[in-house]
């Protein structure tokens, strides 16, 4: 039944706005995680990790992230496993992610002066305590405002795994477009919705910009 | 006499350059030696060398009851006894001073967390600034930021203390303040080594001083004698030159 856009659907939609937060957060979380790894093993001494890091990273930001999601979403189902498309589309963006954030985080941790390094080496610190007293405090202020930037482009990319299956806004949009039949009203709000979310992102990137320089 | 470094044929070169072509070196504990030499004379390397920042091609290093190893662990033995301190200061910029000194001893060392403050609070007090224990490294002036990077090394209770031109960074009437508390740790028995352009400090402080020249020990003597009397030609027109001879420091 066709009926016109009304406050149950404004409520779906910000349902499924939840799922892209979500989304959002689980892709930060592993994919923050993962893109440590991959910073570290980046940067490493050892010269295998540093290839596999390298090439991991050139992987990740050369293919399209709509790829990187079907390779993901069926790779999963090819090695055996049943996840929900929901685990399966968070799996995929927190590659995505962690290919971005360890780029950008190995960038931040080389602009760290050597000259940290050495004094720090001097007074006996091990490599590990280097990097966690003396380096990454450093590297984190360094790399917040283009972390926080990619976090938006993040929030807005989430929208491709409506292509799997997963309800979220954009899916939500199509869905509630296609019950009233009024997509440009439709497609408004869902536009708003992303804004209300990515807009104070890009101000506190942009803030954080103007603090740390 | 004790002796606390004692380096032989130490032997450096970067890029195939040759740097330090030899270097023989002993010094007794208490010592206060000065390094002087042109830029490019391989005095700032050869400190360098001394605790592992830079390692060595050939050549045999012993200071303060460690053999130069590069192993890791080895190499974190020998600097929790051997100090440093930069031309650069190199504070821990998102650390306040207290934090500055105190972080090395409390995480490589392992003492309790009250006694560590105290030591920070103490070797503070010896370089005059207790009253800044709480600021930024930023918020300070060359002078004082120099003076908790000594601060800093000093609470690592080293045996063996190397500075590397040390004021070079700093306004000339900075330089005083530094050069202060370097004379007072001399006076007190602290073994250093100061590579220095900074000849009246040299002949101050130290009561031997080295001259390197193309990577060699030139000469080495009492700073007084070293000074009012060099032996070659090469020392007589260093000394002659005096600072003008020196590249610029950038």
């Amino acid at each position: 039944m066709i009926s016109s856009f009304g406050p149950d659907n404004a409520l779906f939609l910000l349902y499924t706005a939840i799922t892209t937060i979500v989304l959002s957060l689980g892709a930060t979380l592993f994919g923050g995680a993962l893109g440590l790894a991959v910073a570290l093993s980046r940067i490493s001494q050892r010269r295998a990790l540093r290839a596999a890091a390298t090439a991991y990273i050139a992987t990740v930001q050369g293919v399209p992230v709509l790829v990187v999601l079907f390779l993901v979403y069926f790779g999963i189902s090819r090695v055996g496993l049943d996840f929900p498309p929901l685990v399966a589309a968070t799996l995929a963006l927190s590659v995505f992610t962690s290919g971005y954030l360890g780029d950008i985080w190995r960038g931040a941790i080389e602009s760290v002066p050597r000259q940290q390094w050495e004094a720090s080496a001097s007074l006996a610190l091990t490599r590990t305590q280097q990097y966690r007293y003396v380096i990454l405090p450093q590297a984190i202020r360094i790399s917040l405002p283009p972390t926080v930037g990619f976090l938006v482009q993040l929030v807005k990319n989430t929208s491709i795994v409506s292509i799997v299956g997963v309800i979220e806004l954009v899916r939500g949009g199509q869905i509630t477009s296609s019950a009233t039949f009024q997509p440009l009203l439709v497609f408004s709000v869902v536009a708003a919705i992303y804004f209300c979310i990515c807009f104070p992102l890009s101000l506190l990137s942009r803030k954080m910009e103007a603090i740390y320089e | 006499m004790n002796e606390i470094v004692k380096v032989e044929r130490l032997v450096k070169s970067f890029h195939g350059a040759p740097v330090l072509r030899g270097i023989d070196l002993s010094m007794t504990q208490g010592e206060a030696l000065a390094i002087i030499g042109r830029s490019g004379s391989g005095k700032s390397t050869f400190l360098r060398c001394l605790n592992g920042l830079e390692f060595v091609d050939s050549g045999e290093i012993h200071i303060a009851g460690h053999a130069l190893d590069r192993k890791p662990a080895k190499l974190r033995e020998l600097r929790k006894d051997v100090g440093i301190v930069f031309q650069s200061y190199n504070l821990f910029p998102h650390l306040t001073v207290l934090q500055n000194v105190a972080l090395a001893p409390r995480i490589t060392k392992g003492v309790p967390k009250n006694e560590i403050l105290e030591l920070a609070r103490e070797m503070l007090d010896k370089v005059g600034l207790l009253g800044r224990i709480d600021a930024l490294p930023d918020q300070l002036s060359g002078g004082q930021q120099q003076r908790v990077a000594i601060a800093r090394a000093l609470a690592m209770q080293p045996k063996v203390m190397l500075f590397d031109e040390v004021t070079s960074a700093l306004d000339p009437e900075l330089t005083g303040e530094v050069l202060a508390i370097i004379k007072k740790l001399a006076a007190d028995g602290m073994t250093m080594l100061l590579v220095t352009h900074e000849m009246e400090f040299a002949r101050d402080v130290a009561s031997r001083t080295v001259y390197l020249h193309e990577g060699r020990v030139h000469e080495d003597g009492p700073s007084r004698d070293l000074f009012s009397a060099p032996k070659t030609p090469e020392l007589r027109s260093f000394l002659a030159g005096g600072r003008r001879s020196e590249a610029p420091v950038l």
